[in-house]
């Protein structure tokens, strides 16, 4: 009915037109700040580091308050995620901050596994956006985003080198999370060891082809000194919140019989570089690659590991609900052959115990005729037994008077003797 | 977030209160309003307007009054021919303006041929339909495995819709497209060459057409729904008391008191289009482009968008419902348990399956 036809220029489809006055439109990226800061942000981090290298600490420090928990035991049985969401304010802006730590991170004997929780809760975050992101009715615009925007690895200032579990973590995190490696408790290496430290470390994630974060260098603004930055890695930090006084202010330090160690100075630590880079500079960045490279790359594996394709064979693109629609049949199809072959297993196996069961009750049944009969047979033995006592005792009855009746009738015919006499013969005749 | 303090009122939690130890509890949290600040002006912004209205009505003349540039289809195109499009045509020129280092792509979407034939019956199809291919190309996008890193926007953000300055009231073109429209974009309505209306003719005008609306139920920008707090809502109050502006266009620009300015000459004056006193293009200016340009575009991704997301996702899934299954494995049990189950969960039906499949894994 219509014909739609999109005039396009030359170049990537627009042409350039010089403005003739002030339009206004300027003001975009302040309105686009402004919808941000009544919104809100939120930021995630995750520390990953063994037990007692002061990572509870640092974020207390990085972020001036005191985040609530207290340290925790050696004897966890496992890695578990503890979680917590803190509501932070500066002037205007608003910001949902969640700290995950790993609890009992490389405690345990057998080492093998401790990467597994920590891969599996930041897979489950990005599944979380994934499922958000393909329901019918969403709310994306309000929906808290859990998702790791930045990993920061704790590495235990031994001064050697890497530990393999670290080598081991951080290869399995670095596609799924940007990485930013740290030197805990840097104090305790001296300076000239520190350096060789972290060219050791450097060097042995270079060699293992671990990608940790780079500093974005292709804003000029920040260029420079993100580069800079680039080759500081990784941080060697000191945390601390109390504050100590020297000269006339009060500073977070760390005190010791030796000297004191100041946190924000950066002739003793890394840690105002790090704050710098982490907060001041990249915030953005990290959230932005997140969710451009380590969420678009979970969720593509997610999809096309459950079978969905862009195209297929004759190139007309396949919509997410017929694969769906597809998968679910499939689904729904394996789901109800298997309940019909239970059913039938159970069926057969209630035919088998009724069977069972008959049998049980004939053999009862014959048994208790077979009882019975043998009690009536007895019965009519014990009967017949005593019949035939009885007519024995009747017919001794019987002889008992008819010999008294013939001794009466001899005493009275013959005399005591003949009686005598016949008395025996009697009793001969009777045995 | 209803517990933020304010910004005159720092938060106890979260950085200490020594403001003249500056650096000492300054985290730098607010450091990422800048960097949001130098993100957006890297990336650029892109707006899509559309015009649309009866030939005649001075839309090419007010998009290139709008932003001071031969934006609009007629100056580009080398031969303007002047006739009628015998169906409506749906034209859109994209250009690069830049200023002060903010750089936009500004895409104007043109539709000679609405409302100028005698029979205009369903001459919103096409623009609806083209409203509709935008949204879907972008969900097409959306929905991809490998999608790009920036989905490019040509959604339609706002519909400038021209009224006749006929002085009584809308005609039934203008109520059905308005109210069909409304629905599906920002729709920015504007009295056309108002010039030929007294103050008073104008006000009585304003009012009628305002009745109007509110009385076939069509929510035009700025909407009342999607007001977000008591602020917006006053600001927006303002605005929705003064739609539809009244608007004059020119490209030419005239000596008027020592200054040169834009407006329209006439043997009984001069109309300068900038002066509010005499036509309301900078209020539409503003709204449009200096302070709610953004709202407008959040609107349209987020709720116009959505809405059309949900229908067709919906669509799609009432679809294959239907459909008969050619896997033989899907059939409703002798014993009354429930086939497949439909999409009533309509919140959650595609979260569901999903679900269930990635049990299945």
């Amino acid at each position: 009915m219509a014909s739609t036809e999109i005039a396009r220029q030359a170049g990537e489809g627009a042409r350039t037109v010089p403005l003739a006055g002030h339009v206004g439109f300027d003001s975009m990226p302040d309105q686009l700040v402004n919808k941000s800061v009544n919104h809100g942000f939120c930021f995630n981090i995750l520390c990953v580091g063994e037990t007692g290298l002061g990572k509870s600490t640092l974020m207390d420090t990085l972020f001036n308050t005191k985040f609530e928990g207290e340290p925790t035991q050696h004897n966890q049985p496992g890695v578990t995620l503890k979680s917590n969401t803190y509501e932070l304010q500066e002037s205007n802006v608003r910001l949902k901050l969640t700290v995950v730590n790993t609890v009992g991170f490389g405690d345990q004997i057998n080492k093998e596994d401790s990467y597994k929780s920590i891969v599996e809760f930041i897979d489950a975050q990005f599944e979380a956006y994934l499922q958000e992101e393909l329901k019918i009715k969403r709310t994306l615009h309000s929906y808290h985003d859990t998702r790791i925007h930045a990993c920061l690895y704790f590495i235990a200032p031994t001064g050697h080198s890497l530990k393999s579990l670290d080598l081991v973590t951080m290869k399995k995190l670095d596609s799924k999370v940007n990485i930013i490696p740290i030197v805990a408790k840097s104090d305790a290496i001296s300076k000239s060891e520190l350096a060789k430290f972290k060219i050791k470390i450097t060097s042995e994630l270079v060699s293992n082809g671990v990608q940790i974060y780079q500093f974005p260098t292709d804003d000029e603004s920040v260029a420079e000194i993100n580069s800079t930055m680039n080759s500081h890695l990784p941080f060697a930090v000191v945390g601390s919140t109390e504050e100590v006084k020297i000269g006339n202010k009060m500073v977070k330090a760390r005190q010791y019989p030796w000297g004191t160690v100041q946190v924000e100075n950066e002739n003793h630590c890394d840690f105002v570089k790090l704050r710098e880079m982490l907060i001041r500079v990249n915030m953005e960045d990290l959230r932005e690659q997140t969710h451009t490279r380590h969420y678009e790359l979970y969720r593509r594996c997610k999809l096309e590991e459950m079978g969905f394709k862009d195209t297929d064979p004759d190139s007309k693109p396949f919509s997410l609900q017929e694969t769906y629609e597809a998968k679910r049949n499939e689904f729904m199809g394996e789901l109800q052959k298997k309940e019909e072959e239970m059913r039938q297993m159970f069926v057969q196996r209630v035919k088998e115990k009724e069977a069972e069961l008959k049998e049980a009750e004939k053999e009862l049944h014959e048994k208790f005729d077979r009882l019975k009969k043998l009690h009536q047979d007895e019965k009519k033995k014990v009967e017949d037994k005593r019949k035939s006592l009885d007519d024995e005792l009747n017919m001794f009855k019987q002889k008992k008077t008819a010999a008294e009746l013939l001794q009466n009738q001899a005493q009275q015919a013959g005399g005591s003797t003949t009686l005598k006499r016949d008395k025996e013969r009697k009793n001969l005749g009777f045995l | 977030m209803s517990e933020s303090a304010k910004p005159h009122h720092p938060s106890p939690q979260g950085k200490g209160e020594k403001t003249h130890a500056s650096d000492f509890s300054y985290v730098g949290i607010d450091a990422i309003l800048e960097q949001m600040r130098r993100k957006a002006m890297k990336q650029g912004f892109e707006l899509n307007i559309m015009v649309v209205g009866q030939s005649g009505l001075g839309k090419s003349t007010l998009m290139n009054t709008l932003f001071k540039s031969k934006v609009s289809r007629k100056s580009v195109q080398p031969n303007p021919e002047e006739r009628i499009p015998k169906t409506i045509e749906i034209k859109s020129i994209s250009h690069d303006i830049e200023e002060k280092g903010v750089r936009m792509k500004l895409t104007v979407i043109d539709t000679p041929g609405f409302g100028d034939h005698i029979n205009n019956e369903n001459c919103w199809q096409p623009i609806m339909k083209f409203i509709n291919d935008q949204y879907e190309t972008y969900l097409q996008e959306e929905i991809n495995i490998n999608r790009k890193k920036r989905i490019p926007d040509s959604r339609v953000h706002c519909c400038i819709y021209f009224i006749p300055p006929t002085g009584h009231c809308l005609r039934p073109l203008d109520v059905e497209f308005m109210r069909r429209l409304s629905k599906v974009v920002n729709i920015v309505p504007v009295i056309a060459k108002a010039d030929t209306l007294t103050l008073e003719e104008r006000d009585f005008f304003k009012q009628t057409i305002r009745e109007e609306l509110r009385a076939n139920g069509i929510d035009v920008y700025p909407q009342k729904e999607f007001d977000e707090d008591a602020d917006d809502r006053m600001i927006n109050d303002k605005i929705r008391e003064m739609i539809p502006f009244a608007v004059v266009g020119s490209d030419q620009e005239y000596q008027v008191n020592g200054k040169r300015i834009l407006g329209r000459k006439t043997k009984w004056g001069t109309i300068e289009v900038e002066n509010i006193g005499h036509c309301e293009f900078a209020y539409l200016r503003d709204l449009l482009i200096r302070t709610h340009m953004q709202n407008i575009k959040d609107i349209t991704g987020s709720i116009h968008y959505e809405t059309y997301r949900v229908r067709r996702l919906n669509e799609s899934n009432a679809h294959f419902k239907s459909q008969p299954s050619d896997q033989p494995a899907v059939q409703p049990k002798a014993n009354g348990q429930p086939e497949v189950k439909p999409s009533a969960p309509q919140a959650n039906g595609v979260a569901a399956k999903h679900e269930v499949m990635s049990h299945e894994m």
